[in-house]
């Protein structure tokens, strides 16, 4: 129960520095925001190497392998596409 | 004290992905947050691996490797304009592997320190199927959302009688089949909640049509961020929680900003069914009134001799691919001594930004594109406003019509300029199913046909 208590303390002072950060990012960027929080939303790759790492062969470890190859699609395909996306945005040359 | 290492490197991944999305405040400083988001997810990975519970390195590097290749080739040949899809298609993935984590989880409980297999304690199993769940609604609403905006499936609403009360019903199922779940802790259960929650994700999103998907896409940001919340809670994994945290407060805001932008309530797009048989309606009700049309050769006389123009482009320059045409026609008008400016809608195109990213595809430098607060006072001082495939967010309806379907919803004041251009397909109503007057008004010129085929006219004749 305790550490509960704490992982909620944790997740609503999250919660507060996301309001705070997101409505601070420009409305020109809100495509880029998606994609970068797309791959970094796919972080949940932590849980999935946990399922894989043992040694010991079961449902688990198929479960999990699933869960890394999607992962890994995402995190790579995120990053690169919000790279992608940023690039083009230039200034005017003066 | 390994276990303390680890925290202590979580932690530092989890300022950097705050890092990152801070980065986006400004382009700017956008590139080096997109960076600090590699970083993290570097760092996280890591010090995963280094965690004793990993033994066998050889099915990890294989799955990094399939993965990273498929999203590494799918996003170098991604075209721009298929961007919403693209993120649409993303989200389900994480979505699925949210399930699949709670999964392994369930399957084998010691690995993650919750318990032996059947002996789960009964906060892990909600968590769990929280993750599960979510996941699983995230993974199915978003192939809908993928389809509809690739065309796939048709981008009009889907409704049937008693929708909102099979969906309640199914929710109510779900409930009890959680329940179950964590009173016997069998794989059916598990399973069975995660179908069932599958089936309710393909549910909501069907009755929701294409031109509401900036809401969806973002509300499916925001569950794909809650399910890795639930993964987060389920793993007692600090960096889940934060991460999950931010991203679903991100697409919570952005689903926001999108109702605002359409004045309409969150609710109101979820339950759906807007602008599907109106549409039709309306369409018979339209009487022939008089309006003017124009060809390319009116059009670059009218913006040639202007001083000058600002552009409203819609999802129909994203359809048409017009962005680059348009561009070079906005060049040779800035080179004739035009002030050339654009001006974007929040809730313009299939996705949150989704035009800024087209003009910047384009080559538009970004300070001379502007939004809707911005733009809106000097419509009255400027010339032409050039409306390249947008229709409601121009309508003067949504000011003035209080029974108006978009009455309240901000719009883009063109009405106010000397004249107005709209380069469209056809006479037609747009989304929302409501005529806008501003096509028979005296200072409105109709430039029927293809947006980018009527770009490169104007160009041609303005070169002449």
């Amino acid at each position: 129960m305790e550490h509960l208590l704490y992982e909620t303390t944790v997740f609503i002072l999250a919660i507060f520095v996301g309001y705070y950060v997101i409505w601070s990012v420009t409305p020109a960027l809100h495509s880029p925001l998606m994609s970068i929080t797309n791959a970094i939303s796919s972080v949940i790759i932590v849980g999935a190497l946990i399922a894989v790492g043992p040694e010991l062969f079961g449902i688990s470890k198929i479960l999990g392998f699933i869960a890394v190859v999607l992962a890994s699609v995402n995190i790579f395909g995120g990053f690169i596409v919000t790279q992608k996306m940023l690039q083009m945005f230039k200034k005017k040359k003066k | 004290m390994e276990q303390n290492y680890s925290i202590f490197a979580y932690l530092i991944s989890g300022i950097f992905f705050i890092l990152a999305l801070r980065g986006l405040s400004s382009p700017e400083t956008a590139r080096r947050g997109n960076v600090f988001g590699i970083l993290g997810m570097i760092i996280a990975i890591i010090t995963t691996l280094l965690l004793p519970v990993i033994e066998n390195y050889v099915l990890i590097a294989l799955a990094i490797l399939i993965g990273g290749a498929i999203g590494t080739s799918i996003a170098l040949k991604i075209k721009m304009t298929a961007l919403p899809q693209l993120i649409a298609a993303f989200h389900s993935l994480v979505g699925l592997a949210a399930v699949m984590v709670a999964g392994a989880a369930f399957h084998n409980p010691s690995a993650y320190g919750i318990g032996q297999t059947g002996n789960i304690p009964t906060a892990s199993l909600i968590e769990m199927s929280l993750g599960s769940s979510i996941g699983a609604v995230t993974f199915s609403g978003s192939i809908i959302a993928f389809t509809k905006l690739q065309g796939i499936m048709s981008g009009g609403p889907i409704t049937f009688k008693f929708q909102h009360f099979l969906n309640a019903a199914l929710g109510l199922i779900l409930i009890s089949v959680v329940i179950l779940f964590c009173l016997h802790q069998t794989q059916n259960f598990f399973w069975g909640l995660s179908i069932l929650a599958f089936i309710i994700g393909f549910l909501i999103i069907i009755p929701i049509g294409a031109a509401d998907m900036p809401v969806v896409i973002s509300m499916l940001n925001s569950y794909s961020g809650w399910a890795a919340c639930g993964i987060g809670f389920t793993l007692s994994n600090n960096l889940l929680i934060i991460t999950g945290a931010l991203v679903g407060s991100s697409g919570a805001i952005l689903s926001y900003i999108m109702c605002k932008g359409m004045n309409r309530s969150f609710f109101s797009v979820i339950l759906g069914g807007f602008g599907g048989d109106t549409e039709i309606q309306s369409n018979a009700k339209v009487e022939q009134k008089p309006f003017k049309s124009g060809d390319s050769n009116d059009a670059a006389f009218i913006m040639q001799n202007a001083e000058s123009v600002i552009i409203i482009p819609g999802y129909g320059m994203a359809a048409a691919q017009a962005q680059h045409a348009l561009k070079e026609m906005c060049d040779l008008l800035k080179k004739k001594g035009v002030n050339v400016r654009y001006a974007i809608h929040p809730v313009a195109g299939r996705m949150p930004g989704h035009m800024n990213v087209l003009l910047a595809e384009a080559n538009v430098p970004y300070d001379e594109v502007l939004e809707l607060d911005a733009i809106n006072r000097d419509f009255p001082s400027t010339d032409v406003a050039f409306v390249i495939g947008a229709n409601d967010i121009t309508n003067p309806a949504a000011k003035t019509d209080p029974k108006s379907p978009i009455y309240g919803m901000p719009i883009l004041e063109v009405e106010n300029a000397k004249s107005i251009l709209f380069s469209k397909r056809s006479l037609g109503v747009g989304y929302a199913g409501v005529e806008n007057e501003l096509f028979f008004r005296d200072n409105t010129m109709m430039l029927f046909g293809d947006a980018k085929e009527m770009c490169e006219s104007i160009i041609n004749v303005i070169k002449k």
